[in-house]
């Protein structure tokens, strides 16, 4: 398989499809940045700023978060139950088609 | 007050590799930090992560890599003012900069280096309507006094750590403690998890799972939130204080008013000497951005050197500096 499609949600309803290499160990926070989408991403990657906080709307990826991402989520003061750290999600064959909406956008 | 060449805000790898850079160059430092101790986030967040990107180290923990800049820099006997946040920066006639800290600590000095990493961690703010009305009339986001809350009513939210021990801490001292959390169960230390359960069974807090607070209520000063819960249904809670406990997050913090040119809450400076608009005040490593960029410990360290060269003109009074080889000079030590 070469590249996913993941869809992001513009405005209510309204999704932008986003092609993404699964070849390159990449995570969907590094492929949104790349993407332009204004997420902080302030920690790099590391789920210690929840600043890269998604919500899963179609999908499977929201079944395997670690310890150390649902921690960072707890702190949270709004989280939906499909909540995500982009960060912690690192693309794979199975999140074809996966549709989110960013919850951490730059003020 | 202190005075040196260059101050440096922040106390992380790449502001501990700039004092030697600059003391190279014969530049004393002050290093400043909110954190208590140096090594900004290796030692605050991951001590025990193993670092594998820094030249000549095929692995290295990221404490043991603060521990050796510290040694590094030893021999140009660097100053520091710790667990203080600089507020203030402000020029004067000569040129020389005049830093004040949110404790008080003055520090002039030639040269100003930002290297603040992700800047400072804050407390999450719930987003609520008018809560900026309510901080320090009712709203703490930490707790620093507790006597403060004796026989009052109060209201701590939040699900972690932090909120758990202080509601095992209040629940005696209070007049009445609820508690509202989220998610229908505690991720902190199952210990202290058990403790809250127990206290709310006893009837000593009140304890709203499931359920957050939508909105906060009074004149001028906060009298009753209204907690709602997953099913909608809402009860209005009348209180003194309410804390919310959700964290901490980094924010550029006081920097962002001091006339730098940002770009998404990072400074911008050239490539040439990392030099942010105002001149006299340079930005390397995390919290500087420019074409290309990339938040690497080792870019951090390249920025230092060239920050330290092009200081040098302004410290020295307009001397060009000259590049000096460890292995052909040692290292000078004052």
């Amino acid at each position: 398989m070469e590249n996913i499609r993941i869809y992001v949600e513009e405005t209510e309803g309204e999704f932008r499809e986003v092609e993404a290499p699964i070849d390159m160990g990449l995570s969907l926070m590094e492929i949104l940045k790349a993407s332009e989408y204004p997420i902080a991403a302030t920690c790099g990657g590391m789920a210690l700023c929840a600043s890269c906080h998604i919500e899963v709307l179609e999908g499977d990826a929201y079944k395997e978060a670690s310890d150390a991402e649902l921690d960072m989520l707890d702190t949270l003061p709004v989280v939906s139950d499909s909540s995500r750290l982009a960060c912690q999600l690192r693309l794979s064959e199975d999140m074809d088609g996966l549709r989110i909406r960013l919850l951490a956008t730059e003020e | 007050m202190i005075h040196t060449d260059i101050c440096i805000i922040g106390a992380g790898p790449v502001g501990l590799f700039a004092v030697f850079e600059a003391g190279l160059l014969k530049m004393r430092c002050h290093v400043m930090d909110v954190l208590p101790q140096i090594g900004g986030q290796l030692s605050e967040i991951y001590p025990k992560k193993p670092i594998y990107d820094i030249p000549g180290y095929p692995v290295v923990l990221a404490q043991e890599l603060v521990d050796n800049l510290e040694k590094q820099i030893e021999p140009f006997n660097p100053t520091f003012t710790l667990g203080e946040r600089v507020e203030k920066i402000e020029r004067l006639e000569d040129g020389a900069f005049l830093l004040e800290t949110n404790e008080g600590t003055q520090c002039q000095a030639k040269v100003v280096v930002i290297a603040g990493g992700l800047g400072c961690f804050e407390p999450r703010k719930p987003a609520l309507e008018k809560i900026e009305h309510f901080e320090g009339n009712g709203i703490d986001y930490m707790v620093r006094n507790p006597d403060k809350y004796t026989d009052k009513r109060i209201i701590i939210a939040g699900g972690g750590d932090s909120a758990l021990d202080w509601t095992i801490f209040l629940a005696e001292h209070t007049e009445h403690l609820t508690l509202v959390h989220r998610g229908s169960s505690f991720r902190g230390a199952p210990d202290s998890a058990d403790k809250v359960l127990k206290l709310a069974e006893a009837g000593k807090i009140t304890l709203h799972l499931n359920s957050q607070v939508t909105a906060l209520h009074g004149n001028g000063v906060l009298n009753e939130c209204l907690i709602t819960d997953k099913t909608g249904k809402a009860s209005k809670v009348a209180t003194d204080y309410f804390i919310p406990l959700f964290g901490l997050s980094p924010k550029l913090g006081p920097i962002a008013a001091w006339n730098l040119n940002l770009d998404r809450n990072q400074i911008q400076v050239n490539t040439e000497d990392y030099a942010t608009n105002v001149e006299g005040i340079y930005a390397i490593g995390d919290i500087n951005t420019y074409p290309g960029k990339l938040k690497l410990i080792l870019c951090g360290f390249h920025e230092a050197a060239l920050m330290a060269q092009s200081a040098y003109r302004t410290v020295s009074g307009g001397k060009k500096a000259s590049l000096k080889y460890t292995t052909v000079n040692g290292v000078q030590s004052f």
